[in-house]
């Protein structure tokens, strides 16, 4: 029998409810709403209307608490829950789970081959590091259209998209390690990144809360990928130990191949790993953001202080902007992160209030710096490397600015949560377009210098 | 009449793994059967009947298939093992013991009626 809509929301938001329980899998929330699903049926035939059958049905599954307590008393070692790739139940999901599995290994080995051509093919020149991400990327996005089947016009606006960006970076004339040219190869995995990312959200990229899905799957992979790389660190020095040990000399194969070949491929790998644990663990980022919110405070005020002091600001230079602008998009995912995990309907806490602490000092801090910097442009003019770093600075600037407005707003309870998480989402495609600014239009500005 | 919790809790296991002699049902299937069996008075919260069901595999006691229902959803069949049977058939001998003894008891010491009936 078909729900009404209404009722089908209602089901929506209880299974949400239900789902945030740790004890509860998600297999388990899918057998619980089955049962729910057939009691309002039978409360229905017994000619209840919608909402007093949802009512009562839930009532009969019980005080949600005690039952989510049965269930942890049933399954304790969900508090350390376990990641099951290759799935051993119903062969219909083992097959699918081996047929991704070939997939990705698929793309990580043509990410890692491509890596590999590139290589061969490269003169030791810039040009390598201009096109290293385009190598990468587009096995990432190729990985994520595969698995949100994409529809033939989003898959198509990728493709051209991506062969779009290999064009300008390969037909502009740099001069070779001219600025224009680093900051394009800076600036170009951002690009390419929001490409991954439209193919992550399935093509829905105008969905706010596909747009934070993305944030979290980003934050996600950063973790995923350090560990893989950690882990591969590991394993490789103790291979190369051994074979030093019997006399041979693993150096060439090593550089050769198994680097090449594997740090690309790690990250398609990690994509999936983030991808396959989605319900299973609680997302790692947003438990370090609770851990490096405070200790960030104390290294901005430090870094204020030692600025204040030193009295030297005349001489502050491009990199110490450059410096700043990585202070603010750490300050920045700090903030992204606690967000994309926080229950939006919680009402404010210590924690928001912290977080307001980090912003305004980050602004502060910010403040002195852009100060000094402007001084500086207007005695010495300008040149790519300042108006990119200044760029990237305002926007973060605003970013950042709004979002303690936002924030203060919803410490007094002026404000509900969402309006905030609403400003993370909607701001971020602006950081894409000023990346294709700079890869797009400051080569010709600037005369390729 | 309404059946004290402990007593309803001591009843689940015997009742489930007897119910599942019939033949393998899911979760909300089993619920109704067991309020059909008792007249209604065995009132359960229906969210404790899984976790339940997932200790009774955990020991072993049934094996439980995903299956897709009429309607279209997944949905979780349970079925009692060997292992299942036999525990069963112990607990069986337990409750006839302890039905043998309160028979007696009341045998002993006539019910009075009308009291209970008030305080129940």
């Amino acid at each position: 029998m078909d729900l009404d809509a209404d009722l089908e929301a209602q089901i929506d938001s209880w299974r949400g409810y239900v789902q945030r329980r740790q004890a509860i899998a998600t297999a388990d929330v899918e057998e619980l709403e089955d049962h729910l699903r057939e009691q309002i049926e039978d409360l229905l035939a017994t000619g209840l209307d919608h909402d007093e059958a949802f009512l009562v049905a839930i009532k009969r599954l019980g005080n949600l608490d005690a039952v989510s307590r049965e269930f942890a008393r049933e399954h304790s070692d969900r508090l350390w829950k376990q990641l099951v790739l290759v799935p051993d139940d119903a062969d219909e999901n083992r097959a699918r789970a081996w047929r991704e599995l070939t997939v990705v290994i698929g793309f990580a080995l043509g990410a890692g081959l491509a890596v590999k051509a590139g290589l061969a093919w490269s003169d030791g020149g810039t040009g390598l590091i201009r096109n290293l991400g385009l190598l990468v990327f587009p096995f990432l996005a190729a990985y994520f259209g595969w698995k949100r089947r994409l529809t033939l016009p989003v898959a198509a606006t990728l493709i051209v998209s991506f062969a779009a960006l290999a064009v300008l970076l390969n037909v502009y004339p740099f001069v070779t390690g001219g600025s224009t040219e680093l900051l394009a190869a800076l600036h170009a995995p951002v690009l390419l990144w929001v490409l991954v990312g439209i193919a992550y959200v399935g093509g829905r990229w105008r969905s706010d809360a596909r747009r934070m899905d993305f944030v979290r799957f980003t934050g996600e992979l950063a973790i995923y990928y350090t560990l893989l790389a950690l882990g591969g660190g590991v394993l490789i020095g103790l291979t190369v130990a051994v074979l030093s040990a019997v006399g041979i000399e693993p150096g060439p194969v090593l550089g050769d191949w198994v680097l090449p070949l594997a740090v690309p491929g790690a990250l398609v790998v990690a994509a999936w790993l983030v991808e396959a644990k989605q319900n299973v663990v609680e997302n790692i980022a947003p438990v370090l953001t609770r851990v490096f919110t405070p200790l960030t405070i104390i290294m901005l005020l430090a870094v204020l202080v030692v600025l204040a002091t030193a009295g030297g600001l005349g001489a502050v230079d491009r990199d110490l902007l450059i410096l700043m602008d990585a202070i603010l998009v750490l300050v920045l995912s700090l903030l992204l992160y606690s967000i994309s995990a926080r229950d939006s309907l919680a009402r404010p806490g210590l924690f928001d209030a912290l977080q307001l602490v980090l912003v305004v000092v980050a602004l502060a801090v910010d403040a002195v710096m852009l100060t000094a910097m402007l001084a500086r442009i207007t005695e010495f003019g300008f040149s790519p490397n300042k108006i990119a770093a200044l760029g990237l600075n305002l926007l973060l600037l605003v970013h950042l600015t709004r979002s303690a407005w936002l924030t203060i707003g919803f410490l007094r309870g002026r404000r509900p949560f969402t309006a905030l998480e609403r400003w993370q989402t909607r701001y971020l495609p602006v950081y894409g377009v000023w990346a294709l600014i700079v890869v797009a239009v400051f080569p010709l500005v600037f005369s390729f210098a | 009449m309404r059946i004290e919790k402990d007593l309803v809790a001591a009843a689940a296991t015997p009742l489930v793994l007897g119910i599942l002699m019939d033949g393998d049902l899911y979760g909300y299937a089993i619920l109704k059967r067991v309020g059909e069996l008792s007249g209604g008075s065995m009132q359960w919260t229906d969210g404790m009947l899984y976790p339940l069901l997932h200790r009774l595999e955990r020991l072993g006691y049934v094996t439980s298939l995903w299956v897709t229902s009429d309607a279209g959803r997944r949905r979780k069949h349970y079925a009692i093992t060997d292992s299942g049977r036999e525990q069963l058939a112990e607990r069986q001998e337990q409750w006839t013991v302890v039905a043998d003894a309160l028979r007696q008891v009341w045998q002993a010491a006539p019910r009075p009626t009308g009291l209970t009936e008030g305080w129940a």
